[in-house]
């Protein structure tokens, strides 16, 4: 078994992910960087089993890639609406009326 | 287990019922409003009956669709599920009646928009005071947020869409926090479920940690809140009051659980979370005195507010451990109620003033005095005055701090008490005096003070059921 590669590329997509959703201002950026993120986490999580295979873990990875598509496929639209009504695609400084 | 006839469908009535009524009002756009309360004084007769059961016959357990976990999916019902249950559907049918009417008359373009996310928002509330194991909260949570930004986006405006943008991305970043927890936890402890994971001496401090910064960014607890108050402020009324009243405290309730049920760390984490507790008190308050609107006063004040929930971290040691966790969760379902009175009366203040700037309400006191006065009211019990749940909520901490002898938290207590005196006195009192000749403020209607004013009262009210729940509450921890 050579599962740590898993658990080792999974935390280091975690921190790229995670660095490049709050360093990057463009929305898009961010999105994919979540996704990145959270793609890491799935690796971890794929690694986490007790017992080859360890049908959980598998569940528990799908179900969060369904939940990741649903977030993902939510917040591209609302970045699109925002950038039509407001012309840019980035988030500022914190926004006043 | 002694109602196992009946028991399983009340269980699940809570979560069904708003879910199937959210899908129906997707397709069929007529009568929503309407179907939206029916379901609502449904939910809340199954809650209290659940409350009712729970106290009869204890935890009840069940495992949807007869899928046993940890493959299927399974639901735990004890006192503070039924009672957060219960205290839910009160507020989402005050909600719901208070919409129905407000939407109308102030924001017709948000009326056929605003029933979907409601209802799938309440069902996504009712799963995660329900669910057992730390996979199924990921989901509720994930539902929630979802449910809670398409909140943020009804009135469509540049501000409520970057509003909405920031909350959604700050809660991604922390659901995946949250799952690498999980994942940690799982790798660890080979179990989902929190109590068995402790039993078996198991609960890695790494995961634990992560999934305290995961929840802490999706409730807006300090440092993590800054998402807060232009989402919540952007929201139409009735919305700002299920974020800010209910949807914060999902997230706060999974991390009670989690630090509570397991005592994962112990010592000088706890007492770093109430030094962050302090710090949102302080900087909230601060902020909500300084503010130019009235609905982002009440946005600063729930980040102020959110910070008294984590004085209960380093207050919950040793003999004071339940006085502490039992005045927390009275302190969060009377600030729910609260704080949804207070952005009910706030969406009025802008129906009948045709904005919320405070420096120009002047002579609104003597157009909506009823509206006001729901406001004022809510905030005696943010002020924790008797006999207000605030004040049942703030008593019990005062003793466990000054019991165990961790005194400087009670100064804290008694100093945000007076900081959320003087930014509800600033609000309330900028509306008095009589109105210059050339403002021409509406009066709100009448029905719709009347419900603002209720969930104040009710907000006040639980103080008097605090000889009954109290106990109950410590004893669901021991």
């Amino acid at each position: 078994m050579n599962g740590a590669i898993y658990g080792v590329v999974g935390i280091v997509l975690f921190a790229i992910g995670l660095y490049a959703l709050f360093v990057r201002p463009h929305v898009l950026h961010k999105l994919i960087a979540g996704n990145v993120a959270v793609s890491g986490v799935f690796l971890v999580l794929l690694r986490s089993g007790h017992g080859a295979p360890d049908p959980v873990s598998q569940a528990m990875v799908l179900t969060g890639i369904v939940v990741a598509v649903a977030i993902t496929g939510f917040a591209a639209a609302l970045l699109v609406r925002m950038a039509r009504v407001t012309g840019r695609a980035t988030l500022g400084r914190s926004s006043g009326p | 287990m002694s109602d196992a006839v009946s028991a399983p469908w009340l269980m699940a009535a809570p979560v069904v019922l708003p879910l199937a009524a959210g899908l129906i009002s997707v397709v069929l756009p007529r009568g929503r409003a309407e179907l939206a309360v029916g379901v609502g004084a449904l939910i809340l007769i199954a809650s209290s009956a659940l409350l009712q059961t729970v106290t009869a016959s204890g935890t009840q357990f069940m495992a949807v669709g007869g899928w046993t976990p940890p493959l299927g999916i399974g639901w735990r019902l004890d006192f503070i599920a039924a009672l957060f249950l219960t205290v839910t559907a009160l507020i989402c049918l005050v909600v719901a009646l208070f919409a129905r009417g407000y939407l109308r008359r102030a924001l017709p373009a948000v009326d056929e928009r605003f029933w979907p996310p409601f209802l799938l928002l309440w069902a996504a509330l009712a799963a995660l005071y329900l669910s057992a194991d730390l996979f199924n909260l990921y989901v509720a949570l994930e539902l929630l947020t979802l449910a809670a930004v398409m909140l943020v986006t009804l009135e469509g405006n540049g501000a409520a869409l970057t509003g909405a943008m920031r909350y959604l991305l700050v809660a991604l970043a922390g659901s995946a926090a949250y799952l690498l927890g999980v994942a940690f936890l799982y790798q660890g402890a080979g179990t989902l479920d929190l109590a068995q994971a402790a039993a078996g001496g198991a609960v890695p401090a790494l995961a634990v940690a992560l999934m305290t910064a995961g929840l802490m960014a999706k409730g807006a607890l300090f440092p993590l809140h800054g998402w807060l108050p232009p989402a919540h402020a952007a929201a139409p009324a009735p919305g700002s009051a299920l974020l800010s009243g209910l949807v914060v405290k999902g997230a706060f309730y999974v991390l009670l659980r989690l630090w509570f049920e397991a005592e994962p760390i112990a010592g000088t984490t706890r007492q770093i979370l109430g030094l962050l507790g302090v710090l949102a008190i302080g900087w909230g308050a601060l902020l909500a005195l300084r503010q130019a609107r009235l609905k982002l006063v009440v946005a600063y004040s729930t980040v102020a507010q959110l910070g008294y929930l984590l004085l209960i971290f380093p207050l919950a040691e040793g003999a004071w451990r339940t006085a502490a966790l039992s005045g927390g969760l009275y302190l969060a379902l009377s600030h729910s109620m609260a704080k949804g009175a207070m952005f009910l009366s706030a969406g009025l203040v802008l129906y009948a003033a045709g904005h919320d700037r405070i420096a120009e309400l002047r002579g609104l006191a003597s157009r909506a005095p009823m509206t006001l006065f729901a406001f004022a009211l809510a905030g005696v019990t943010l002020m924790g005055l008797p006999p207000s749940g605030g004040f049942i909520a703030k008593w019990q901490l005062l003793t466990a701090a000054l019991g165990g002898g961790q005194w400087p938290w009670a100064v804290v207590l008694l100093a945000g008490s007076l900081l959320t005196a003087g930014y509800t006195f600033r609000a309330v009192a900028s509306t008095f005096g009589s109105a210059p000749a050339q403002r021409d403020f509406r009066t709100p209607p009448r029905s719709l003070e009347w419900l603002a004013l209720g969930l104040a009262l009710a907000a006040l009210g639980i103080g008097f059921l605090a000889a009954d729940w109290l106990p109950r509450l410590e004893a669901a921890f021991r």
